[in-house]
């Protein structure tokens, strides 16, 4: 199943730590705030994203069905 | 009341009306245009499930500051209004309503528990509903601020889904609703989805009600065929007071169409969006020749930073960085650097926060770069044109400041 990365954006607290794990995927904005490159992760980064899901300080980075996922 | 009668709402009456407003393809009234029976029908199959009956919400906060119709329907057809309820909650199954108004409005909130009393003296054994008066900011009355609100929380946005319809007030599903598309709820319930595609086009039948203001000789609210052509809404209203160069279709959350060449734009929203506007509440400025479109989106979009909810951080520290800049082209007359840093900004916005707030902000700058590029070209180049003098045509409520949420340096 395709996965891509979602981040709530209410409890996103701009530490960063998921742009480190996952540059490929996820820059920064000027104010400190995730980037998530659109589509779905690509199967050889799945443990990396995994990895920044289980580090993000706030839980607000998330692993989801594509389908799922908004518009 | 005693004008109308009340409405037949009997057994069998709630499906039979979803099908009704589905067939008259009435669209939401309140801004985001969504089709009324698709809403109401995914309320309704919520309703079935274990989360319990449905609540239906009335929305007349109408936090757009240019725009009036709300305002008016509710002082001058108040009944329209709780009929509209009475037939959505019967469409959805719904035990309990409530009618949500701006809470800086005493008066006009006492009229309403009056004509709400006047409904229960009179026996019509309809849902209950109740008056809520509400704080008035801009992002307050996006749907899941009212619900989170009606929970007792906060209103503010929330990070959706659940959206209202799947989990809304008290976790059952919630039919949050316009008071115009309520009326209009109202209207089909009595005279059927035929009598209200008598009016409007194919892709968007029947009517709506457009607060017109800014240069025409007689501003106010009028209801209107949608289709009609923007020039035949300006002479409606009056017709121009001083020579236009642009209109801004659908409010703070629309965008600028130059004048004259979108007169023979139909207002509708498919019309409006094909030329780079909306139809959002139904609000037409028509900006004159007098004003600096740059200085009046400007002063706009600083009002609506200052709105932000301050829950996501693009929207909390991405608008206040636009509007610095934006503000110092238009009245320093800023300089290339600022021109560029606004121009990467504006696309790091859209999408990026729990509610569309932000992207409808942002949109609006980026009309203003479309059909103001000549004018901003000019205050880069030789600083503010004069224009910026004239008192704004825009209305920007004053005390717009941001309430207190979590505090943070922004880095």
């Amino acid at each position: 199943m395709r996965r891509v990365l979602r981040v709530n954006p209410i409890t996103c607290d701009a530490h960063g730590v998921c742009a480190d794990l996952l540059p490929e995927l996820i820059s920064l904005d000027p104010w400190g705030y995730p980037v998530i490159a659109p589509g779905p992760v690509p199967d050889d980064l799945i443990s990396h994203a995994r990895r920044a899901v289980t580090a993000c300080p706030t839980l607000a980075l998330r692993l989801e069905s594509e389908r799922r996922s908004r518009g | 009341m005693e004008r109308y009668g009340t409405l037949a709402l009997g057994r069998g009456a709630g499906p039979r009306l979803m099908a009704s407003v589905e067939q008259a393809g009435l669209t939401g009234r309140g801004g985001a245009g969504f089709p009324a029976g698709r809403k109401m029908r995914a309320v309704a199959g919520g309703a079935r499930g274990r989360a319990g009956p449905a609540v239906v919400v009335g929305n007349g906060v109408e936090s757009e500051p240019a725009s009036g119709k709300d305002a008016m329907l509710l002082s001058q057809s108040p009944h329209l209004v709780l009929d509209g309820i009475a037939a959505a909650a019967a469409a959805v199954g719904a035990t309990e309503a409530y009618l949500c108004v701006d809470g800086g409005r005493p008066q006009r909130a006492r009229r309403l528990s009056a004509a709400i009393a006047e409904r229960v003296t009179a026996g019509i054994g309809e849902v209950p509903v109740e008056l809520v008066t509400y704080p008035s900011r801009y992002v307050a009355s996006e749907e899941s601020a009212l619900v989170n609100f009606l929970n007792g929380g906060s209103a503010i946005p929330g990070y959706v889904p659940p959206r209202p319809f799947e989990r809304g007030v008290g976790g059952r599903p919630t039919l949050v609703n316009n008071v115009e598309t309520l009326a209009h709820i109202a209207l089909i319930a009595r005279y059927g989805p035929e009598w209200f595609g008598s009016v409007g086009t194919p892709e968007a039948p029947g009517s709506a009600l457009l607060t017109i203001s800014g240069a025409v000789r007689r501003p106010g609210v009028y209801e209107v065929a949608l289709g009609t052509r923007l020039g035949d809404l300006v002479a409606l209203a009056g017709g121009a007071a001083e020579p236009p160069q642009a209109i801004l279709a659908g409010g703070y959350f629309g965008g600028w169409l130059p004048w004259p060449g979108t007169a023979d734009v139909p207002a509708s929203g498919p019309g409006l969006r094909a030329a780079g506007g909306a139809l959002g509440a139904g609000v037409l400025v028509v900006l004159p020749e007098s004003a600096c479109g740059i200085a009046e989106t400007a002063r706009v979009f600083r009002y609506l930073a200052g709105q932000s909810a301050g829950q996501c951080g693009p929207c909390q520290y991405g608008l206040p960085d636009i509007s610095r800049a934006l503000d110092h082209i238009a009245w320093r007359g800023g300089d290339e650097r600022a021109d560029a840093w606004m121009r990467d900004l504006l696309p790091l916005i859209p999408g990026r926060g729990a509610c569309r707030f932000p992207d409808g902000a942002v949109g609006l700058v980026a009309s203003a770069l479309r059909v103001f590029g000549a004018d901003l070209e000019h205050h880069l180049r030789h600083g503010p044109c004069p224009r910026v003098a004239r008192a704004p045509v825009l209305p920007v409520p004053a005390g717009g400041e941001r309430p207190a949420t979590r505090s943070r340096e922004p880095r």
